[in-house]
């Protein structure tokens, strides 16, 4: 029921809204005095409200840097915690400012839902989660498997190929929400939890027994988790994909919250510009001239959020792996600011 | 004639068109049109703002989504559906989904409801208080209550699929449901379902005809029994006839689950329960008021005719009963058929779980896909009313 009530108050806000999209919506963010953020309802690593009530995680902290840089105050965010099904609609109807909430670039969803992607904020893909008693070492040995997943997702129609490509027999059981789905593989309804791979290791952790369960070798998936705009307000886009951009370029240029004062003065004119002392490249998308500056200050580099959230310093240990800069390997790749 | 016209026509009157807005009837008609033409502006200005809107922010709009390939999977399709199969389809399977689950619970909680209602006015002291009880317990829980309560505890307390309970090793309950053997019928099935066809139409027939001979003869006619007798025998018979060409088919361990023989899904078993039971305990308090309605006079007259205690419910307060009854009794139906959509939170794949869900969300048009959803409920409710509002008019006291 309140799904319904909340798609019909979304409808109806599209019946009258008097296009959302097309005012600028820095000003707007300006004016309210706090940027509205959309995150999910609660995903170690990426958006989880930790134990005083703050929210944490990757996704959490592209809108804290997002707010650094408008406000000179990451704590300036107001947070939204959305459902898989009500994520696109809370951003199509203003209800949020920016969808931070692993969510997969799709071309259909960049095509049709009156969305941007800004950028990938972490390379991820689905995989199968299991139990070790099963005895199973692959994917391919899940023939006549129960398998839990969320409904609304690309996890849902990915898993749905994988059996049908691979001629194996499957039964789908789709939940609306993460803890009903998480819920329902703990008690035994499927052998199967499929899902994007990181939220596997994420939601492991909240398992009863966590080391009873196993996550299988296949992933059947490219899922690029990317942040999303509404179309139509080309400045707010540039802002959003730039302030992630600029966390790259300040991790590849050895930047990080330590040595930022100390940056301000190096004589290197990449870093110059990018930090403000020369330029005026934050004015160009919006913003103010020491924006990176800020995002880095109170926020970090995109490689200290990701250690912090979901890496080495985070319980969740999961490798830089495609996550790792450019230069490292990996597939983070933030374009030159000048 | 008796009228005779003084001065000019009545059209070329002058006060003609005052005496016209002293009409009430033409004032009425005039009301009529200004709010349905209020109500057509209003409705023209929220479609066009919407597209104008949707073409802002450049989100599709249109129903041509209906004929692509939906491409997610569903486990209880009651028509053939495969993941290539498209939305419209899904939207299909949705809708049957809901009409099962409704068309079942509505069967169940109305026997639940009058054993209870019947029960709570028994002179058995302790059928009285289970009965109260039961009505106090499930009216003032909430539904997700109730079907959340069923759907966990019956999960948390089955066992998984290789370890089923197994009744006589034919049918057997896990996580996974509720497994039973399966009839197939092979070739030459057909005399036997004709056999059955022909026994329908006797029981008809008869019917009639038992009661047309006790209006003219007062005499009883066994028809119950007779009925079952046919309905069990003649099929038997055309089953014999052709040497019985069925053969049962049993679910069996393979791999993670069980293979061959019906299933039951523990989502459609859970939500099945939770509506009838919590259904059930509004129609008990309907059909208890229904019953009181009737004047104790009616069952002293019946007795007075010789009517023995059942035969005088059956017959003098039942029917009498049911007229205070119908109304409603036909919101219970109709709410229970929207509660069904509470499934969306354990997972059963009904119309706003399917529909108002999943295809929302995969397509996003959500504009068009909660005008589908609101059209099939509102379809589905006024079926069930224009039916019960029938029936209510057949049972309805017939002065004379």
């Amino acid at each position: 029921m309140k799904k319904i009530l909340t798609a019909l108050a979304l409808s109806a806000s599209a019946v009258f809204a008097s296009g959302a999209a097309d005012a600028a919506t820095l000003d707007q963010v300006k004016q309210k005095g706090f940027l509205q953020c959309g995150v999910s309802t609660g995903l170690p690593g990426f958006s989880n409200p930790d134990a005083k009530g703050e929210w944490t995680g990757l996704d959490v902290d592209l809108c804290r840097a997002v707010a650094a840089a408008i406000f000179d105050d990451p704590s300036k965010v107001r947070f939204s915690p959305l459902t898989a099904k009500d994520r696109f609609t809370a951003l199509q109807s203003g209800e949020v400012d920016i969808l931070s909430r692993n969510s997969t670039w799709t071309l259909s969803r960049d095509a049709t839902q009156g969305l941007n992607f800004t950028a990938t904020n972490y390379y991820d893909g689905q995989g199968f989660l299991v139990r070790k008693s099963l005895g199973v070492k692959s994917a391919m040995e899940l023939n006549g498997a129960s398998v839990c997943t969320q409904s609304g997702t690309t996890t849902e129609l990915n898993v749905a190929d994988f059996f049908r490509s691979n001629n194996l027999q499957y039964e789908v059981v789709a939940f609306q929400g993460q803890e009903e789905t998480l819920k329902a593989y703990e008690s035994g309804r499927c052998e199967v939890f499929t899902s994007d791979q990181s939220q596997l290791y994420a939601l492991r952790l909240k398992l009863a027994d966590k080391d009873e369960h196993v996550i299988l070798p296949e992933l059947i998936s490219k899922e690029p988790l990317a942040t999303a705009v509404r179309q139509g307000d080309d400045q707010w886009f540039d802002i959003v994909k730039w302030v992630h951009y600029g966390m790259l370029n300040a991790e590849e240029a050895g930047i990080t919250s330590q040595n930022v004062k100390e940056m301000l003065t190096s004589p290197n004119p990449d870093i110059k510009r990018m930090l403000g002392a020369e330029g005026n490249f934050g004015e160009q998308i919006g913003l103010s001239k020491d924006w990176l500056a800020r995002i880095v200050g109170k926020v970090g580099n995109y490689g200290e959020a990701f250690d912090r959230s979901v890496g080495k310093g985070s319980p969740l240990q999961i490798e830089r792996g495609k996550n790792a800069l450019w230069s490292k390997g990996g597939l983070q790749y933030g374009p030159p600011i000048r | 004639m008796a009228i005779t016209h003084e001065g000019p026509a009545p059209a070329d009157r002058p006060q003609s068109t005052s005496s016209i807005w002293n009409d009430a009837r033409f004032r009425g008609n005039v009301a009529q049109i200004v709010v349905v033409a209020v109500v057509a502006l209003v409705l023209g200005a929220m479609v066009w703002n919407a597209q104008e809107n949707l073409s802002n922010q450049r989100i599709a709009s249109g129903f041509g989504f209906l004929n692509q390939t939906a491409g997610f999977g569903l486990n209880q399709t009651l028509i053939p559906y495969s993941e290539s199969s498209s939305y419209g389809r899904a939207l299909l399977v949705a809708i049957l989904n809901t009409l099962l689950v409704a068309v079942v619970g509505i069967v169940f909680a109305t026997i639940l409801g009058f054993l209870v209602g019947v029960g709570r006015l028994s002179k058995n002291w302790m059928v009285r208080k289970v009965c109260t009880v039961y009505v106090e317990v499930t009216r003032n829980l909430p539904l997700l209550f109730h079907i959340l309560f069923w759907y966990l505890a019956v999960l948390a307390a089955m066992p998984a699929a290789r370890n089923s309970y197994s009744i006589f090793g034919e049918v057997f309950l896990n996580n996974r449901g509720v497994y039973i053997p399966r009839i197939v019928f092979g070739e030459g099935s057909l005399v036997g379902f004709i056999a059955l066809a022909i026994a329908v139409v006797g029981v008809v027939v008869l019917n009639k005809w038992a009661t047309v001979r006790r209006e003219k003869t007062g005499q009883q006619f066994p028809a119950f029994w007779t009925s079952v007798a046919l309905l069990i025998g003649l099929p038997l018979v055309g089953f014999a006839l052709v040497g019985f060409p069925l053969t049962i088919e049993t679910p069996v361990l393979k791999g993670f689950n069980f293979v061959g023989g019906s299933r039951l899904l523990p989502e459609f078993a859970a939500l099945v329960v939770a509506l009838s039971i919590y259904t059930g305990g509004f129609i008990a308090e309907i059909v208890r008021a229904g019953i009181n309605a009737v004047s104790y006079g009616q069952s002293e007259a019946a007795a007075s005719l010789g009517l023995k205690s059942g035969l005088s419910t059956r017959l003098v307060v039942i029917p009498q009963a049911m007229r205070v009854m119908i109304p409603p009794l036909t919101s219970q139906y109709l709410n229970l058929t929207k509660n069904s959509s509470l499934a969306a939170f354990i997972g059963y794949p009904e119309l706003v779980q399917v529909f108002a869900g999943t295809t929302l969300n995969q397509t996003g048009q959500a504009i068009e896909i909660i005008a589908i959803t609101m059209g099939c409920y509102l379809v589905i409710s006024l079926a069930t009313s224009l039916f019960m509002n029938w029936y209510n008019r057949r049972v309805a006291l017939i002065e004379r």
